[in-house]
């Protein structure tokens, strides 16, 4: 398969979003949870911030990750015209 | 295809509205005198009928709708049966449960089966879409080429499925024998009839379209519980949003409770009996000749004193329940001796984060934590039975939004499992902590008579303190409904719940271990030119196998349970996830090195579970390998030193050996590459 700049800028393009996104998750998922005890004076909604990412921020914004790599992906293909084969509707 | 999505709304639609009329018909009749153990007949009888019959209509001949529900699954609908398929019977009881006992350190739980999701959306659900085929094995051998990648992708897949499913069956039979009083062996064999009924006639289509009905029925049962509590307490009916709140007065009545001179007492009490049973550990074998020397003077004493018969009879059948010989006293003791330790331990506060000793940080608790969160996250990337479901949908583009819409489904159940924890935690330190014996609440009295809630006084002051409760962790959810006064539909709801989470878990699972096995393993290996028909007889046939054995296995009540469900997520993330990422992301990474990264992964991880969880394995005349733990990780998150050793085995190995094929570029290039217009 020989591929052309398009394509290739395509895979770019995907691969800068991925690892955007990654990079957010992991500051969510591990650095804040390492420094939980350094930030339990702030509170939201009433719960110590390391506590209140754990139950809520952080599945929160996990949601918010798929929900933007979706959207951003998906008008992506469309920008490219990308054909989905088993589209049939 | 046009009209396919009004369809299914309407349908589901109805579906929910005739499930409530049913729900408020019982509660109707439980005021006019239904007998509870009839509701809870209703709801099981009734539930399970309604997933034979959306089984029975879904049955089909065809290969792509047995497997992949003909891929034409939109992603609404995908993310309501993946949540199904996703939510198991350790989400629904269990997850409240430890949050309650471990606070914060239970929060890993919730960040890491949700945080699992990016990585499923970012770096897996498009490009298994766009390859398309059947299972994750499919996969693994389309990428790096011939049978062996494929034949450990299938053991891993059976192994971490296989454990899981046993859990879930588990579940089922604990479900059935608590609301509805049947044997546990019978409650085990009625939920596998269940589970049956839905996946035999029509494979995942089948499946699908029963997890879209268990969806609506769990989340039901899981919100309404809590949020009238909600409503109770705080006068805002979201629990989500007004457990904050709570918390903070838990925080109040803990720091009252945990200095209070009798609670203080009765910890010191406690450390004192596991110091007994410690000095008695070491003076084996004499200590229980000495044991069963002072109960029959005891014995013998009363008898001469024309003591009571009742207080004869306890004391003679602590003589009989003695251990027989020192190996079993030893163990009994030491479990007794670490029960005893743990309730005079301090006790620590909810929302505070690796509490050590007084305000210092636990370095131990903080790594065991964020490395269990890794496992898990990897583990939910790379459980083969949530990845496949992402074959089902009708395009690439369908594939990313239907992980949005699984983990919205999934987050109405995991941002309310704290709220779960933080209401009981409350009433639990407000109304049973400092009240007298004598005059329990009806709620702990009811799940005092099956074991699940105890209390000791061991100080003998007639008052519950905090360290003299012990809590099944599954009770948080089942006896929230009778903690908010509610009446025992609502328990049959919930129970219908947790048996909604059980069998839509299982069914996905049992589907893809058969998958497995008559899809790879004897289709694709052993006999490729088998018929269409022949293929779908095979499936089915090793379905029923499969099934009865994990009931089987399941009815023996197996020990370690909760560890096995663990375990399943770190030898799936081991076995599976390198491979497929680099699978996809790294064009160098061979066919060697993928073989040798899935086995070194399935191995380290296995090696160290059982060396540092067991001690020796009876059955298999083992004794004495036990180990330290590395750095103090402990045998749940044992996937992160699996994971490390999977990844760097891959690039080793990949490294040294020859570039993979032209062909095998290529494949790469058209998972990552769409067909572009020119």
């Amino acid at each position: 398969m020989q591929l052309d700049e398009r394509q290739r800028g395509y895979w770019r393009r995907n691969l800068w979003l991925t690892a955007w996104l990654l990079g957010v998750w992991f500051f969510v998922s591990f650095v804040i949870s390492y420094f939980a005890r350094e930030v339990e004076h702030i509170l939201v909604l009433g719960i110590p911030l390391g506590f209140y990412m754990g139950a809520q921020g952080a599945p929160l914004i996990y949601l918010l990750i798929v929900w933007w790599y979706a959207r951003q992906m998906n008008e992506l293909d469309r920008d490219y015209g990308v054909h989905d084969a088993d589209r049939d509707d | 295809m046009a009209d396919y999505m009004p369809r299914l709304r309407r349908y589901y639609a109805s579906y929910t509205v005739g499930f409530f009329a049913f729900v408020l018909m019982l509660a109707v009749l439980e005021r006019y005198g239904m007998p509870p153990r009839w509701i809870g007949y209703s709801f099981l009888l009734l539930t399970i009928f309604l997933y034979a019959t959306i089984g029975v209509l879904a049955r089909t001949a065809s290969v792509a709708e047995y497997y992949v529900a003909g891929r034409r699954v939109p992603a609404v609908f995908n993310g309501m049966a993946t949540g199904a398929d996703w939510m198991s019977s350790a989400s629904f009881m269990g997850l409240a449960g430890t949050l309650y006992l471990s606070g914060h350190q239970g929060l890993a739980y919730v960040m890491g089966w949700t945080g699992g999701y990016v990585l499923v959306a970012l770096l897996l659900a498009p490009y298994l879409r766009r390859f398309g085929q059947y299972t994750i094995p499919d996969f693994l051998a389309a990428r790096y080429g011939g049978n062996q990648a494929r034949l450990v992708g299938v053991l891993a897949t059976i192994l971490a499925s296989f454990v899981y499913v046993v859990a879930q069956i588990y579940g089922v039979g604990l479900i059935t024998s608590r609301f509805v009083g049947l044997q546990f062996e019978i409650g085990v064999f009625v939920g596998l009839a269940g589970i049956l009924v839905c996946s035999f006639l029509g494979g995942m289509r089948a499946v699908t379209w029963t997890q879209v009905a268990q969806y609506a029925i769990l989340i039901v049962a899981y919100l309404v519980p809590v949020t009238i509590l909600s409503y109770q307490v705080t006068g805002i009916p979201l629990a989500q949003l007004t457990y904050g709140r709570v918390l903070q007065q838990v925080q109040v009545l803990e720091e009252r409770i945990f200095d209070e001179p009798a609670e203080v007492e009765a910890r010191r009490l406690f450390r004192e009996r596991a110091d007994a049973y410690h000095d008695r550990i070491l003076t084996l074998p004499e200590s229980l000749e000495e044991e069963r020397r002072d109960l029959a003077a005891r014995i013998n004493t009363l008898k001469n004193d024309n003591a009571q018969m009742r207080e004869v009879v306890a004391l003679e059948r602590q003589r009989r329940e003695l251990p027989r010989n020192s190996e079993d006293a030893r163990s009994y003791w030491e479990t007794q001796m670490h029960q005893a330790a743990q309730r005079g331990a301090e006790p620590d506060h909810h929302t505070t984060a690796f509490p050590g000793q007084g305000e210092s940080v636990d370095e131990l608790a903080r790594a065991n934590f964020l490395s269990l969160v890794f496992c898990l996250m990897i583990g939910t990337a790379a459980l083969p039975h949530v990845l496949t479901r992402y074959y089902t949908t009708p395009s690439v583009g369908d594939a990313r939004r239907s992980v949005f819409w699984s983990l919205l489904f999934i987050l109405a159940l995991y941002l309310t499992a704290p709220a779960y924890a933080a209401f009981v935690k409350y009433e639990i330190y407000s109304h049973l902590v400092g009240s007298p014996i004598a005059q329990l609440p009806l709620w702990v009295s009811s799940w005092g008579k099956i074991g699940m809630v105890s209390i000791e006084d061991i100080n003998g002051d007639g008052i519950v303190q905090l360290a003299e409760l012990v809590l099944n962790p599954d009770v948080i959810l089942l006896a929230t409904p009778e903690i908010a006064g509610l009446p025992y539909v609502i328990s049959g709801l919930v129970a219908a719940g947790a048996l909604a989470a059980a069998l839509s878990t299982a069914d996905g699972l049992l589907l893809t271990i058969a998958g497995a096995l008559s899809h790879d393993l004897y289709y694709k290996i052993y006999r490729p030119n088998a018929t269409t028909q022949w293929r779908l007889v095979v499936s089915k046939s090793l379905l029923l196998v499969v099934a009865v054995l994990a009931a089987t296995v399941a009815s023996q009540k197996p020990a370690t349970i909760l560890f096995m469900v663990a375990w399943a997520f770190s030898l799936a993330g081991a076995a599976l996830f390198p491979a497929l990422i680099l699978g996809v992301f790294w064009k160098r990474a061979t066919h060697a090195g993928a073989v040798s990264g899935m086995l070194v992964g399935l191995l380290v991880t296995l090696y160290y579970m059982v060396r540092v969880h067991f001690d020796s394995i009876p059955w298999l005349r083992i004794q004495g390998i036990g180990m330290e733990p590395w750095l103090g990780i402990q045998s749940t998150a044992a996937g992160v030193w699996g994971v490390a050793a999977g990844f760097a085995t891959i690039v080793v190995v990949s490294l040294l050996g020859k570039p993979p094929s032209r062909e095998t570029q290529d494949f790469v290039e058209s998972v990552r590459y769409p067909e572009l217009d020119r």
